[in-house]
Order: C-alpha cells, then structure tokens, then sequence
C-alpha cells in the first residue's frame, strides 16, 4: 500500500464543465468504485437517461435534494488511493452562490483542479476558482481543459485557453500551474494516456497528482508553530498514585506531577532540547521531552500530533502559542485580512463578532471593510457599506486578546482565522492575514 | 541535544491519526460534556486507540457510552466490557429494551423485525438525560453518501436532528463548536478514514477486535443476498433454511440488521488482503438498514442517528 503520504485536493467547476464526471472517472478508472455502488449508478442512469449510459456523475452525486436538483449543493469528501498515494477530495459546487463551499473546499487542499469547458473556453467561472485557490494559498493549480472529444482534440484549444488562464493568474502569487487537456468522459489523459492527442506530452491528471511534491515533504522550510491544544495533567483528574514516567498505557500507573502541552504541529520540525518561548507571555524554555503514547521522539514534524513536556516550570494554557525565540509570529490585536464573508446577514464596519484563531479564540471587531475584490475582473471595488453573503473583501479587525499571527502567504495555520456570529453561533466568514499588529 | 535521527516520512496513516487526535483534544477543550459512542466495533476500537494517543496518561475527559440494542453478538459484548476495564474507563449502557419498558419506542414485530430504527430514540434520550453535548462517533465519510457530505463536527438541533443544507463551514482545522443549551454536536475523528485505512490501523497498532470480525462458523439464513446470524426467536420467511457456514462480518451492528461474508480470513492480515480485493461496499455487502431506500441514511441522520 502507499506511504507516501497524502495529498488533499479540490476541484472547482461550472455546472456543466464535467467535474463530477471526472471525479467519477477518476474513482472508476482508480478502480475505487465497487460493485454495489456502480450498480447504484447504472440503476440510477437509467431512470435518468433515455439512452442509459453509464453517467460516471452519479458516483459522487450525494444528497436527495441534489439527485432532485441535479445539482451539487455542498462540499462532498471522496477518497481514492493508487499504489503511490492516498488521496482526498474536496469536490466543490460551482455555482456563483456557494463560493463560500469553494473556500471552505479550498482551505485544507494542497492542490486545486480548475475545469475549463474546451467549448466554451474560459470563463468568468473558471477565473473565479482560481482566483480563490490562490488566495487560499494552494500552492499547485492544475488546468484541466476538458471534453477536448467535442473540440477535435485540437492543440490549439487548449493553447488559447491555457496561455488565457496563465495570464490572469500571472499577478498572483501561485508556485506552479500545470495544464493537461483531458476529456472526463471518455477518459482521455485522466488516468490513461490519450492516443488522440499525441500532442501532449506532460503527465496524465492522475499521474500529476501522484507524483506533485506535498508540503509535507518539506516541513522544514517553514518556522516552528506549536499552538497548545489542551494539557495532559493526569494529577488534576484523579489520584490513582503509582510512579513511572511517560505515557503509560494504564492511567492508575501513572506520574500525578505530569505535566504536557498537547497539540499538533501545524509547521516546522520541533527538536527535543530546543529553545522555545511561550507567546503571548513570553516565557522561555527548552523542549525537555516530546512525548507520544507510542514513547519519546528525538524530534517531530509537522502534521504530527504530539505532547511537549518543557524544562521549566511556567504557565501554559490552551490558547498559547510554542515556537523558536529568533522565529517568533506576531503578537497583535489589529488584523489586516483578507475575508470571505459567508453569511445572508450582510456585514458592517463596526460588527463584533468572535475570532477562532489557531486553538484561540477572542471577541472582534469589523473595524473598517477597505475594498471588496471584483472576482471575476481582480478589481478592488472601494468605499464599499457592506459585504454580502460570498462577498471577498480586505477589512481591519481589532481584536479584545491577542492572536499569535503569522501572513497566511507564509504560514497558512497561523495566517487563517474563522468569523462566528455570537447571535446564532454560525461561522460567518473565513479570514486570510495579511499583515498584523 | 539527542543524536540527529533520520526522520521517517510521514505515512497516510500517521497523517489521518494525528488529524483525528487533534480533533478529539479540540472536542475536549471546546465542548463541556463529550461523551465516547463505543460499540465494540472496529471504528470504534480505532477511536479508543485514538483516545488513549490523544490524552494518556491521563484519563479521558469523557465517559464511554454504548447504545444496546439488547441483539447485539454475545461475543462483542463481552469484548466491550473487557476493554472497557482494560483502560480503566467509565461505561454507559442506554438500553433500547429499557426505552420500549417505557413505552418511548414501540417494538417492531414480523419476520423483518429490527431494532436498528428504535436505537435513535435511545440514544437521543440518553445525551439528553447525561446532558451531553457532544458525543465522538466512528463514522467515515466514505461509507454512504450522505456521510460525504457531513462535517466534522456536525451540528444538531435540539431535536437531535441534522440538517444537510444548514452544516457551518467547516474551513482549514477551525471547528466551530458553539452550540445552544439542548443542541449538540456529533464529532467524526476519523471522517477521513477509508476502510481499509481502519483496517490497517488496527493492524499496525495490533488491537483487538471481536472474534466475529474473524472467519468462524455460525448458524445463518440467506435473505436478500445477505448472511444474516439465525439467532432464538428470529423468524424465518417462507423458503429460507438455516445453514451452518464459515463467515465473518464486515460490520458490527445489531444482529437483525448485519450480514456476514463468506470468508476464510482468519487474521488480520487475511481480512486487509481480503479488503483490498473486494468489489463491494461494506454497508451494501452487510447492513441490510441502508437498502431500504436510495436516500436511507440520509433520511436516518436528519432524524438523530448516528
């Protein structure tokens, strides 16, 4: 089975640009659909279809409403795996309505597949996926120009609408965009290498996915950030006395002075012995054990899991931030940020809401909305009154406690936020910093 | 400073538990009574695992819970109880036979009979009565399709129900867990899990399971395609006979609604090699509870299931 790893992506498209079709293909050709669930499919096909194709869409066609509807109303999770890697999509509506599901869809994904009709060439749609997976800071964009069967397989499509989609992301901050001319339904160049577009020399869609470098790969390259999640002291739930050390698997056998900051690694490779500060205090110390219930590592990377234990006795409490004393985030009450704002109640200069921030959260305030960005066109649109429900805009927060904060351009798990309205607790708008203080 | 150690690269695996671990400390820090679903399923089982990596040594900051149907496998009950004292942990048992002895729940009768149904009622009452307002479940988003589209933390109402077209944004690993008095909030550690990622995990922490996830031999009738345990009191429809057959069960539910697969595999490696190979989905090959309609558990989760 594969060990290298995980890669989680998102595929954004129109309507009718095929995406679910070429998920389905995807999973199909994968092998990753079984028999009862294609059985459901051709079943479902049927009723559908006069001719009774197999439609490939209906795989991942999840919710009644949408059978109905036929058409995608939420973010749906599918999961395949090759002998290379695992893999999990985030498959996204296209629908101008619901650019608040593209953010969310966009927002854990490492790579993003935008759909472009080879029909219909590029349209404001498509620009707009980009655009947000970008902004979520997607390092790898894929350009996917599909039904290439209904344009002859032509190069000259795909040139025109790749070499357009290249030049508006060009002002963007995007690390790499690969483009593969595909068609989902006949299966062209997704997992097997098309006959009919010799061409095209890159790599099938599926053997890009497995074979992109993930950041995990690499953990190295961004500063350490260990927000505590919670702390392990097994003296303050009950006394079950004994003696020994470490993570015990029985708890009545266990150290009542333990002492550990629980948490995931969200960046950075942490070493035990390593010189730490504890924001927003400020304490220092030193790394004296990383603790695992699987035993001690000499050092951990990010996604790990793992609790600290430090050398010194300071106050620690959730919400606290562990990272390297010459590599420390910001610690501000006043955000710049980028927003989506995902709410029918619009929202005001002035508005307070609740920040969630890494494992902090605070009360804020909507300070000042500066510009809203046209999606479609990159304008900045300014003396705006209020963002409306999908609305992408820059704004100045102040916030009642301090956040620990890092650009999300540089490290997106200290540079992300969400919005929560106290009046009905929904989350309200995913927030992206771009400067603090 | 130790000694460099040449860093392992992460596995799918060690990535899926140390994003399942995060979100049980973030149920833990965020919500004031939690409450672990165990039923002695594997899912289950990996959740405990999870549990003991996510807050060892200390103990849980929740008590287990198991919604007994009372026609559970004799065999899971006893490994339940016995884990369940291994780690040294609390255990709650909502009894559905207690819910229809109250008259909350009206017991189905006839050949097809199930208490699967009657196991909302249960548990929705029991949350209610322990006022919890978070309960840990094992379900996978690749089991059904409409856990493809649940949340991680997924919001219900004070009715316990779940409304597909409400879910909050759930963006990066910021979840929200702000609910009301009465609400709750449904936790999936492990919503990114495939089956054979949990049967691999099983494999690689080498945990127990319940024999009958095991080829054994058992007394079974065959009704709609499935193997289902024949078990004292269970009636039989016109044609269908009793056979004895070496099988195992791909799911743990109530015995009136889980079939077994004909199968030899009797370790853990012979069930993974068995999964990797198969062509049919567990819930279709096993749980006779999602094929009454295209939309079952659909319709089942917006009433307050699991």
């Amino acid at each position: 089975m594969s060990d290298q790893g995980l890669l989680r992506f998102t595929t954004a498209g129109s309507v009718d640009d095929g995406k679910s079709t070429l998920i389905g293909r995807l999973l199909y050709d994968s092998k990753q659909v079984l028999e009862d669930q294609l059985a459901q499919v051709a079943e479902a096909s049927r009723r559908r279809s006069s001719d009774g194709a197999l439609d490939l869409s209906l795989i991942t066609d999840g919710l009644r409403a949408e059978r109905e509807q036929g058409i995608t109303i939420d973010v749906a999770y599918r999961y395949f795996s090759t002998d290379r890697r695992r893999f999990i999509i985030a498959d996204v509506p296209g629908h101008k309505q619901y650019t608040r599901n593209m953010v969310t869809g966009a927002s854990t994904a490492e790579l993003s597949i935008v759909l472009v009709d080879a029909r219909k060439g590029v349209l404001e749609q498509s620009k707009r996926h980009a655009y947000i997976s970008v902004l979520l800071g997607i390092p790898h964009i894929v350009i996917c120009v599909n039904k290439m069967d209904l344009v002859e397989y032509r190069e000259d499509v795909f040139e025109d609408i790749v070499a357009e989609l290249r030049t508006f992301l060009e002002p963007l901050p995007v690390e790499e965009v690969t483009a593969i001319p595909i068609s989902a339904l006949d299966g062209d160049n997704v997992v097997v290498r098309s006959a009919r577009m010799p061409w095209y020399t890159g790599p099938t869609l599926l053997e890009h996915l497995e074979t992109v470098e993930i950041v995990a790969d690499h953990p190295d390259d961004v500063a350490v950030r260990f927000p505590v999640q919670w702390v392990i002291r097994p003296g303050a739930a009950i006394s079950w006395g004994g003696g020994s050390a470490g993570l015990a698997a029985d708890p009545r056998a266990v150290d009542t002075d333990y002492r550990g900051y629980a948490g995931q690694l969200a960046s950075g490779v942490l070493r035990a012995g390593d010189e730490v500060v504890v924001l927003p205090g400020g304490q220092q110390s030193r790394i004296a054990a990383i603790d695992t219930f699987d035993g001690e590592l000499d050092e951990a990377a990010a996604p790990l899991s793992v609790t600290l234990r430090l050398a010194d006795d300071i106050d620690v409490s959730r919400g606290d931030l562990i990272c390297s004393p010459d590599q420390a985030p910001v610690v501000a009450r006043e955000l710049e940020a980028i927003i989506c704002w995902m709410s029918e109640r619009p929202l005001r200069p002035g508005d307070r809401l609740s920040i969630k921030h890494t494992t902090r959260s605070a009360q804020a305030i909507v300070v000042a909305l500066d510009e809203r960005v046209n999606v479609d066109t990159l304008e900045a649109e300014t003396g705006v009154e209020a963002f409306g429900l999908n609305d992408i805009g820059r704004v100045r927060i102040r916030t009642a406690g301090p956040l620990m904060c890092d650009p999300y351009r540089t490290n997106r798990a200290t540079g992300g936020f969400v919005l929560i309205d106290d009046a009905d607790n929904g989350t309200v708008a995913a927030g992206m910093i771009v400067d603090a203080r | 400073m130790s000694p460099a150690v040449r860093r392992a690269p992460l596995t799918h695996l060690d990535a899926l538990e140390s994003e399942a671990i995060h979100i049980m400390r973030e149920v833990a820090a965020e919500l004031e009574r939690p409450v672990l679903l165990f039923s002695g399923g594997k899912d289950s089982i990996v959740l405990l695992r999870l549990a003991e990596k996510a807050f060892r040594p200390a103990r849980f900051p929740f008590p287990l819970m198991h919604v007994d149907t009372g026609d559970n496998f004799a065999e899971v009950i006893a490994f339940r109880d016995r884990r369940v004292a291994e780690l040294g942990e609390r255990l709650i048992v909502a009894s559905v036979q207690d819910s229809i002895d109250l008259g909350r729940v009206v017991e189905e009768r006839g050949p097809r009979a199930s208490r699967n149904r009657l196991q909302t009622t249960t548990l929705l009452d029991a949350i209610a009565a322990h006022r919890f307002d978070a309960a840990f479940g094992g379900a996978r988003r690749d089991e059904e399709r409409a856990r493809a589209k649940e949340r991680v933390f997924s919001f219900r109402d004070d009715f316990g129900q779940w409304d597909p077209k409400s879910q909050r944004p759930e963006l990066w690993n910021l979840y929200n867990g702000r609910i009301r008095q009465g609400e709750h909030v449904r936790a999936f550690p492990i919503s990114n899990w495939t089956e054979l990622d949990v049967w691999e995990y099983i494999a690689r922490e080498q945990l127990e399971v319940p024999s009958i996830y095991f080829s054994h031999e058992r007394e079974v009738f065959s009704r709609d395609g499935m193997l289902y345990a024949w078990r004292e009191g269970a009636e039989l429809l016109d044609g269908e006979a009793v056979e004895t057959a070496r099988v195992r069960y791909r799911t743990v539910g109530d015995m009136s609604c889980t079939g077994g697969v004909r199968s030899e595999a009797t370790t853990l490696d012979e069930v993974v090699a068995e999964i990797i190979v198969t062509r049919v989905t567990e819930r279709g090959e096993t749980r006779a509870d999602d094929r009454v309609s295209e939309a079952a558990m659909e319709d089942r989760k917006k009433a307050g299931y699991f």
